[in-house]
């Protein structure tokens, strides 16, 4: 199946495919051109200054505490802004970041083994299977050093070794040793850094901290972004909050999918109410699966957890040959009835070979019914051998604390029996259109972390959100955005202002809404029946009947959801069904648009593997000449057809090449 | 607190080791008793030192109980409304263990020093020596009674009590220290209730006559 | 399994609440102690009834939100946070109690939800170092030898839960501050702060409302990071020095 589809044309009313109109390609405008190492340096020397005493008028919302936006809300606060600070948890520090194990990268080179910014530069463009921008991710590369400097100045307490030197580990299959981690929570040790930064600023008065507080629309006013529109989750009043500017920085939507490795409260709201209200959304299909999480054991669950992805390194990958073997003690399968795939199809990487492949290729033998475990989704990580190998002990020492977490949610022991595993939804590349300055389409609005498109193309190396995080936090936002502070302050507004008064208009009426439907499903019902829409259709494979499936599916979810969907309760207190209600009702928007955008993309690359783009022996098969660009979406309104704005992608310093791992 | 509590804990050591003198025979308890009072004479009048030692006893007694009671004052406002189901905390005795033990030994304390040190209560008859004193009333099985309670009493509160004077000092920061501390809790709680124990039941086994 | 729940019920923060009796049934082993309320909030939505508001997010042990007193004990019978605890440690038939955090300085604001935002006062009293952005010296310019630094990991281990406090008979809070003195003041980075700090945030605990400690050691058994007692002793001696003038 190698022969390229032809494209679709466009028909006279202007709708592709019935279903999404393109329109004016797009570019980014504010990245400087010249040598690469030089770029970020310019822009920020270009980039206006705010005198320290003006800064004290100046206005900054943040939403989200996560690595970006903790790490923003401290610096900016640090540099004077008045800041006002947003996340729905009960406390900054329990963002989702928290949540991340394995490490976070950067090229400081202390291992001596030929790394540097530029390696970093290439590794990332390419693991993102040249779908991201150079020059974001040179700039990531460049000030990835600065981050881990700036942690250890916080008190991080990264991994030592005996000589008290900064430890450095190699993850995801690259050459070097570029990973800091602290032991398996880098990212909460992060976070509480940031965090505590944040507080610091909290204390001095330069932050105001809204926690429990949940944005539900954007305030825009004569087209610029002048402010939101939240939430007090626990009295239920709606608050506006009016500023110069405003940061979303609310992390990744994988939580589309209902079952993810994400946080429960993870959502799309606040990026999903501003891309309504007009911001381009980029690249909605990429979501990355995670091979190594523990399988789905029964209709209740409500969240799936990732083991961390060392344990590739020394467990083997296989499913009985014989589907009818897959009730069987494993033990008691014979060697030779044993099918090690990934070692037999990819013999030079094995079980190592990239996130993507090793979680199709799990879900292909579980198709073929192989699978083992409850629903015959799930194939076997095996230690037996390393354990015979390098003794209990050695193993123990290792993996240690992932067994235990491991047999305390399975009450499976990992030291007798195989694990089992399964890929889960883990990130999503996708996000709001930011430019170089991470600024969106609309003026004033800015974009940081997962919540935008940024740096990771249509995949993400191990190790790299959080060096994004925190990159787009400390370093990168605070410089960009006094450029457009520099203009302010901004004309004032009023709180009866229509435009104010309209959006919080519009969130009363949902509100109202959804008390009010009494109908006679539950919110978290939809929220399942999405998930298994998109997890079945636009999840590790999409094809184009599949994704037109989910389309229709997904359209009749949407009209059922706003007339039957059944929230007790009242609006003045915490109210959790309430909360869920408007979360996934902007799930489900945008799992039409994942879809559109899944389909309109008629390649395979990265974490999207179209089936009608693939080589003759199975591997995704890029298109480079067609779909080399950032496919980011204008809203078409309450039920009008997505545009589609192409930008273009140049590569000036990397050759696109085909991924191989065979 | 801790340094209130460890003011009572040399007392008691000393206390306890003057009582064991009975081992010596009545003449050289008594010797010590009125050692005591000559301590330190001519420089301070006689009794003097005991009346300092006195006077540093209760005015850490007051701190002592004092703090104990704006802890517990503190602890009921920290936690106004109770947990329907309690008690399964092994701590939760502890914590009630050391505020009434320390009421109970408040109150034995007040018994105490009517019986041996003003001499306002009698058990089996009135001597002037404090060790003849100290030996007929022991002949009695419940004086005996009364003060092993106490005795108990105060090493349970000790053996918590040092263990916290401990991590209060800041004296626990490791776990090697931990345990040296958790030694010297048992250690000097155990010494104390045998070593006070000894006396009254030498005596009232007829061991001392 | 079957099993009785007996729930804490609470409309808002300045309602009276109560324990209400759910049975509820079908509940499977290898469900989460969450996912069973889950399952119970979903029976109850069925039927009109408005759902038990409790606190989670990650779900995997890390983040702190979760956090109930299950049968008296903060985050249930094993040593693990509530996220992480699975029906297999119960059996059938059993009857669970379910309670909120009970301290004043940590309202209840609904049924199971509790405010913790005195924990972010006290840090913001000075649990942190102060290093503006960018300023900061290469990252390995400053050595640290491993045993500080693992000592100083074994404090930022703490995941900000509360269940310290509510397992304390006191109500006390200094196994979390405890916690945070030891991982700022075990680093180079923290020494030039590191009696001013302890000092504030003794005082900041204080003035939440926290108990005082008595050594209890009951916060320690709860923690689901397993912070050892002896922070708390280092916390008293960073507070003696700091009293004896040293800065
Ligand atoms: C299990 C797991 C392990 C991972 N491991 C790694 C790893 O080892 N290395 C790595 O580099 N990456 C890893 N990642 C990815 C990485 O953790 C995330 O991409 C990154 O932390 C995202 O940070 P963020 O600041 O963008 O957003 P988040 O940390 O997700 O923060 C979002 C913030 O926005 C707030 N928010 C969201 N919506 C709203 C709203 N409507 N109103 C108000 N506030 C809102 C939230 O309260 C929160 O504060 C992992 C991810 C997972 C799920
Ligand atoms: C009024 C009566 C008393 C009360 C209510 C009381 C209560 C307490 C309490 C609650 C503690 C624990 C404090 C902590 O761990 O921080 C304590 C400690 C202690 N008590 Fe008492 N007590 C009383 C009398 C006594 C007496 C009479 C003695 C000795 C003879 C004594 C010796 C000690 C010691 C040595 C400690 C350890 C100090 C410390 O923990 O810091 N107490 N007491
Ligand atoms: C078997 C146990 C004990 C015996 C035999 C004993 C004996 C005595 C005697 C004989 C005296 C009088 C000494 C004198 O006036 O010269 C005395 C005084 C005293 N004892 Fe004890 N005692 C015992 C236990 C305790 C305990 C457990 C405590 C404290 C908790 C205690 C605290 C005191 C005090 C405070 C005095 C008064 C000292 C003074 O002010 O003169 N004793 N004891
Ligand atoms: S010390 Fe332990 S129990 Fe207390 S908040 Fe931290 S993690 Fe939770
Ligand atoms: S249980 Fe409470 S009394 Fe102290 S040792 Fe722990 S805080
Ligand atoms: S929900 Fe995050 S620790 Fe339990």
């Amino acid at each position: 199946m190698t022969e390229t589809l032809p494209a679709t044309e466009a028909p006279a009313d202007g709708l592709i495919n019935g279903l999404y109109r393109e329109g004016m390609p797009i570019a980014d405008s504010v990245a400087p051109s010249g040598p690469i190492a030089d770029r970020w340096a310019l822009r920020q020397f270009e980039a206006k200054l705010v005198n320290p005493a003006n800064r004290r008028k100046l206005s900054v919302i943040i939403v989200g505490t996560g690595l970006a936006g903790a790490a923003a809300g401290a610096t900016l606060g640090e540099a004077g802004y008045q800041v006002k600070s947003f996340c729905y948890q009960d406390s900054p520090r329990r963002a989702h970041s928290i949540a991340a194990q394995g490490g976070i990268n950067a090229a400081k080179n202390y291992k001596g083994d030929g790394d540097s910014a530029y390696r970093l530069f290439y590794d990332t463009v390419k693991g993102g299977d040249y779908r991201s921008r150079e020059s974001n991710v040179y700039r990531l590369a460049e000030v990835s050093t600065s981050i881990i400097d700036q942690c250890v100045a916080q008190g991080v307490p990264f991994a030592r070794e005996y000589g008290g030197m900064l430890d450095n580990r190699s993850f995801g299959g690259v050459q070097v040793s570029r990973t800091f981690y602290a032991r398996g929570q880098t990212g909460q040790q992060l976070l509480i850094g940031a965090y505590q930064a944040l507080e610091r600023q909290i204390a001095a008065g330069s932050v105001q901290m809204y926690s429990r507080h949940e944005m539900l629309e954007l305030v825009m006013v004569e087209g610029v972004a002048r402010g939101i529109i939240a939430r007090d989750m626990v009295t239920g009043e709606i608050e506006t909050h009016l500023a110069d500017a405003v940061v979303l920085a609310t992390g990744g939507y994988g939580n589309v999918f209902y079952l993810s490795t994400n946080a429960m409260g993870c959502n799309v709201t606040a990026n999903w109410r501003a891309h309504r209200k007009g911001a381009y959304f980029a690249n909605p299909c990429y979501t990355q699966i995670h091979p190594t999480c523990i399988p789905v054991s029964g209709e209740y669950q409500s969240k799936l957890t990732l083991m961390s992805e060392s344990l590739r390194n020394d467990g083997r990958i296989w499913v009985p040959k014989r589907a009818e073997d897959g009730s069987k003690d494993p033990r008691e399968i014979p060697e030779e009835d044993r099918d090690y795939y990934l070692e037999r199809i990819y013999p030079a990487f094995g079980n190592l070979v990239p996130r993507d492949i090793a979680s199709r290729a799990a879900k292909n033998v579980c198709d073929e019914g192989r699978g083992v475990g409850p629903g015959g989704l799930g194939v076997y990580l095996d230690f037996a051998d390393s354990i015979e190998r390098l003794g209990k002990s050695a193993v123990e020492s290792k993996y240690g604390n992932l067994f235990d977490m491991y047999q305390r949610i399975t009450g499976e022991n990992p030291y007798e029996l195989p694990m089992r595993i399964y890929p889960a939804v883990h990130y999503t590349m996708g996000g709001l259109w930011v430019d170089y300055d991470l600024q969106s389409n609309i003026p004033g609005l800015f974009v940081a972390g997962e919540a935008n498109f940024s740096d990771h193309g249509a995949n993400r190396l191990g190790a790299s959100a959080l060096m994004q995080g925190l990159a787009d936090g400390y370093f990168v936002l605070p410089n960009t955005i006094r450029n457009y502070l520099a203009e302010g302050p901004y004309p004032k507004i009023e709180e009866n202002d229509p435009a104010v008064v309209e959006a919080r208009e519009q969130v009363q009426q949902r509100i109202d809404h959804f008390l009010s439907v009494n109908g006679t499903r539950s919110v978290d019902s939809y929220h399942k029946a999405l998930g298994k829409i998109m997890w079945d259709k636009c999840g590790m494979e999409r094809s184009e009947e599949g994704l037109k499936e989910a389309i229709a599916e997904i359209r009749e979810l949407r009209a059922d959801f706003w007339q039957n969907v059944r929230v007790l309760g009242s609006a003045d207190t915490i109210n959790q069904s309430l909360e869920k209600a408007g979360r996934v009702a902007d799930f489900i928007e945008l799992g039409e648009l994942m879809c559109v955008d899944a389909l309109h993309r008629r390649e395979s690359c990265g974490g999207h593997f179209r089936v009608e783009s693939q080589t003759e022996d199975g591997e995704a098969l890029r298109k480079d000449d067609e779909f080399a660009y950032v496919a980011a979406w204008e809203s078409g309104g309450e039920d009008g057809a997505p545009i589609l704005h192409k930008e273009d992608l140049v590569y000036e310093f990397v050759e696109m090449k085909q991924r191989s791992y065979k | 607190m801790a340094i209130t509590g460890l003011i009572f804990v040399g007392f008691i050591l000393a206390h306890m080791y003057g009582n064991l003198m009975i081992f010596a025979g009545e003449e050289a308890f008594d010797e010590y008793a009125e050692h005591l009072r000559e301590l330190l004479t001519p420089m301070l009048p006689y009794g003097g030192a005991l009346w300092i030692l006195r006077i540093v006893l209760l005015a850490s007694l007051v701190g002592h109980a004092y703090a104990a009671f704006a802890l517990w004052s503190r602890a009921g406002k920290a936690r106004k409304s109770r947990y329907a189901v309690s008690g399964v905390a092994k701590s939760l005795f502890v914590s009630k263990a050391m505020r009434w033990g320390g009421v109970a030994l408040l109150l034995f304390l007040v018994f105490h020093i009517l019986h041996f040190t003003t001499n306002t209560i009698q058990i089996n008859g009135d001597f002037d020596s404090p060790a003849a004193r100290l030996v007929s009333s022991f002949e009695v099985w419940w004086a005996v009674g009364i003060y092993t309670l106490a005795v108990l009493a105060l090493g349970m509160h000790l053996l918590h009590g040092v263990w916290g004077a401990g991590m209060t000092l800041g004296l626990n920061t490791s776990i090697a220290a931990a345990e040296r501390l958790r030694i010297a809790a048992v250690l000097i709680a155990v010494v104390t209730v045998v070593g006070f124990l000894l006396p009254p039941f030498a005596i009232l086994f007829g061991i001392i006559p | 399994m079957k099993l009785t729940l007996k729930i804490w019920r609470q409309g808002g923060p300045s309602a009276d609440g109560e324990m209400v009796t759910y049975p509820i049934e079908g509940v499977s082993e290898d469900m989460s102690f969450l996912e069973m309320l889950d399952v119970l909030n979903e029976e109850l939505i069925a039927k009109g009834e408005e759902p038990v508001a409790f606190d989670s997010d990650c779900r995997e042990g890390i983040c702190g939100m979760c956090g109930l007193v299950i049968n008296g004990q903060a985050h249930g019978p094993e040593v693990t946070t509530t996220c992480q605890l699975h029906m297999r440690s119960f059996s059938d038939g059993d009857e669970i109690s379910i309670e909120p955090w009970r301290a004043e300085a940590f309202p209840v604001l609904k049924d199971l939800c509790v405010d913790r935002t005195s924990f972010d006062r006290i840090i913001q009293a000075g649990g942190y170092i102060s290093a503006n952005t960018g300023a900061a010296p290469d990252a390995a310019a400053t050595l640290v030898p491993k045993d500080d630094a693992d000592r100083a990991f074994m404090g930022a281990e703490c995941i900000g839960c509360g269940a310290c406090v509510a397992a304390c008979p006191n109500a006390s809070g200094m196994l979390f501050m405890g916690a945070k003195v030891t991982h700022l003041g075990e680093l180079p980075q923290g020494q030039p702060e590191r009696y001013a700090r302890v000092v504030s945030m003794v005082d900041q605990h204080d003035a939440e409302g926290f108990g005082g400690c008595t050594n209890l050691g009951e916060c320690s058994r709860a923690c689901p990071k397993g912070i050892p007692l002896n922070v708390i002793s280092q916390m008293n001696r960073d507070l003696q020095r700091a009293k004896l003038g040293k800065h």
